[in-house]
């Protein structure tokens, strides 16, 4: 399989990760053909995740807003409350048949970490997660979740201890472990084939909601609107849709307190390209390539990097990324749950802030769907504090 | 000839294993690393590599990952380390070596960062992150201005040692174990096997590195390689007596030097 995104991609990892990145590449290309695999795979979306999720039309949002008909891809309503159910159970099932015995992941918010410690729970592997002492700290109770699906959890006190360290801490004990252990990388990042191995297992959001849109709408929609961090959840809404040239791909990345400042996670917007976590992409990033330290409200997009594949599509054109600020997630995080009575994760908030500047736009023939990718219960306390910080200047 | 070559031969010539040392660039200071330089080379090493620090350096234990926080701290730029550089070879002709990330040659501009590698009189660069696979990102760029781009070869590289070995220039670097940077209690490595699979096909001298903490560990990995590498040692050194180093500095290299020469 290619291992690029035209010239974004690429394995730049310690030759003593090689032979892993090899074996893993064949391991899936030989599996993802197998017809057991993908019925073993299909059979526990269906049964233990919740899938399809549902595609919900959100009447009174549309009527609010007078545009398209707004249609939310409810990944918040899978087991664990995210997308990310969906890359673990692949890659968990595609460690198993590789034989390994033991699971690592880096984490931010604890989402993934907790998707990776049910997987390992639920498949009988030992697993440890790798998670920023201050992720950790502002996420105590993802890190009671993980302990209590009996994953280990180790607070990563390096560099700015948060996301960025998890996942270089993450592949340090990679390299120590090949042999035993598999690494589950939590988005579409990191050295071939991690990028395609997780869009595979996370492009079934966008072929479920090609399906239902166009039962429901008997047309495709005029635009897919996703947050990218990493970029897991939207390349997975995308990507069904590439093909289609009149539907919009169109992302929200963290901007934080603003792109004008030094406080967001805005990387197609402020950064260059660069290389680094084994992969060639955009990266925010000093003039000596050091790779800044990043700040979102979202600890989920909070990362330094995206994907190849969505540097590739944001190169090309063929995807869109504007930034969304903490304020203006947090206002979508409130209209969204006091408009459609679904409290979102705070990532996910980005997606709806952008579809509020977008849909008014759009033509009332057309729709648009937004993926909702997590549910909020971990963002509602920390929320609070903001509010009440806010009432209190 | 690249200064590389030339002290690999003379060594040889001399029936001498090759010592080389590690230490972090601007850590604690650039006077300093510069410093330590010269007693590193009077206290009997052959070849030196310069860390180049990096916000995220994944391939490295904590020892040399706090030496480059330790560096960043201090604000050392790349640039300050080509004048380094360039002072230190008014005064030597030991080879010197960049050991460095990939991003930090790809954000400063590969062709001018060797094209100033060579003004400064650097012979090499070691890129723990750009695998054989991706080794064309900058070995012509290297070539072209005169500098090799040593590669690496671990134990877990197997049946992938003969091909990166073929084509290696100055040395190979062979890695010791599966892991990072960092000095180990124990190794279980299978060294007379993992050193013949690279001698089998590499025209150029391999030095053994990662986790040597000692003169007795040095002698030991020396007799299946051409050369020693030692870093985190000179790092923890520095580390725990930052600008006073220098003394613990001497002392290790010189009795690793004993140990070697008494092969």
């Amino acid at each position: 399989m290619p291992n690029r995104f035209s010239e974004f991609g690429g394995q730049y990892v310690p030759e003593t990760l090689m032979n892993a990145l090899i074996e893993l590449e064949e391991a899936y290309d030989r599996l993802k053909g197998d017809a057991g695999f993908q019925a073993e795979l299909a059979r526990l979306y269906a049964e233990y995740a919740g899938r399809p999720s549902l595609l919900y039309f959100a009447e009174k949002m549309t009527k609010d807003l007078g545009g398209a008909r707004v249609y939310l891809k409810r990944e918040d309503l899978n087991h664990t409350g995210s997308h990310k159910i969906n890359n673990v159970l692949g890659q968990a099932l595609l460690a198993k048949k590789m034989g390994k015995t033991r699971l690592i992941a880096e984490t931010g918010a604890g989402q993934h970490g907790v998707a990776a410690a049910t997987a390992a729970a639920l498949f009988g592997m030992e697993c440890e997660v790798f998670m920023g002492a201050e992720d950790a700290r502002r996420q105590a109770l993802n890190v009671y979740r993980m302990e209590l699906l009996g994953t280990k959890v180790t607070a990563v006190r390096s560099g700015t201890a948060t996301l960025k360290d998890a996942v270089s801490e993450a592949l340090r004990r990679w390299t120590a472990e090949s042999g035993t252990t598999h690494y589950l990388i939590g988005s579409v990042m990191g050295p071939h084939p991690f990028p395609t191995i997780v869009r595979d297992f996370q492009k079934i959001i966008g072929e479920e909601a090609k399906r239902q849109i166009l039962a429901a709408e008997g047309k495709l929609p005029a635009a897919v609107i996703a947050c990218v961090g990493g970029g897991s959840n939207a390349i997975g809404a995308f990507y069904d849709f590439i093909g289609d040239e009149g539907v919009r791909l169109i992302g929200a990345e963290a901007a934080g307190r603003g792109v004008d400042t030094p406080h967001h996670a805005a990387t197609l917007t402020k950064g260059r390209l660069g290389i680094f976590h084994g992969m060639k992409s955009y990266f925010l990033q000093d003039a000596d390539g050091q790779i800044a330290p990043v700040y979102s409200i979202s600890a989920g997009l909070d990362y330094p990097g995206i994907g190849p594949e969505h540097a590739h599509l944001h190169k090309t054109g063929r995807a869109e990324y504007y930034p969304v600020t903490d304020g203006e997630a947090v206002a979508a995080f409130e209209y969204l749950a006091r408009t459609e009575g679904i409290i979102c994760a705070i990532e996910s908030a980005h997606a709806v802030a952008q579809a509020l500047k977008i849909t008014p736009e759009t033509s009332r023939e057309d729709s648009v769907i937004i993926c909702l990718s997590g549910r909020g219960d971990k963002d509602v306390a920390e929320i609070a504090a903001i509010k009440e910080r806010g009432a209190s200047k | 000839m690249n200064r590389i070559d030339e002290k690999f031969k003379a060594l040889a010539e001399a029936g001498k294993k090759a010592f080389i040392a590690f230490i972090t660039s601007g850590d604690p200071s650039l006077e300093d690393t510069a410093r330590f330089a010269r007693v590193l080379e009077e206290n009997g090493v052959d070849i030196l590599e310069l860390g180049v620090p990096f916000s995220d350096p994944v391939a490295e234990g904590p020892t040399i990952a706090a030496a480059s926080e330790r560096a960043l701290r201090g604000g050392v730029k790349t640039d300050d380390i080509f004048k380094m550089a360039e002072a230190l070879r008014q005064t030597t002709d030991m080879p010197i070596l960049f050991m460095l990330y990939i991003n930090s040659i790809y954000a400063y501009g590969k062709e001018k960062f060797f094209e100033n590698c060579a003004a400064a009189g650097v012979d090499g660069v070691i890129v723990p992150d750009l695998p054989f696979e991706e080794k064309d990102e900058i070995e012509g760029d290297a070539e072209k201005h005169g500098l090799y781009s040593i590669r690496l070869i671990a134990p877990t590289s197997r049946e992938r040692a003969g091909k990166i070995a073929e084509g290696a220039r100055g040395f190979i670097y062979a890695v010791s174990v599966a892991g990072v940077t960092g000095v180990r209690r124990e190794f279980n490595t299978d060294f007379a096997g993992f050193s013949a699979g690279i001698k089998e096909k590499a025209a150029v001298p391999a030095a053994v590195g990662f986790g040597i903490k000692d003169a007795a560990t040095a002698k030991e990995l020396a007799a299946y390689f051409d050369g020693v590498i030692i870093g985190s040692a000179f790092v923890d050194l520095i580390g725990r007596h930052g600008a006073d180093a220098g003394g613990g500095i001497a002392e290790l290299a010189r009795s690793v030097r004993r140990a070697l020469d008494r092969q």
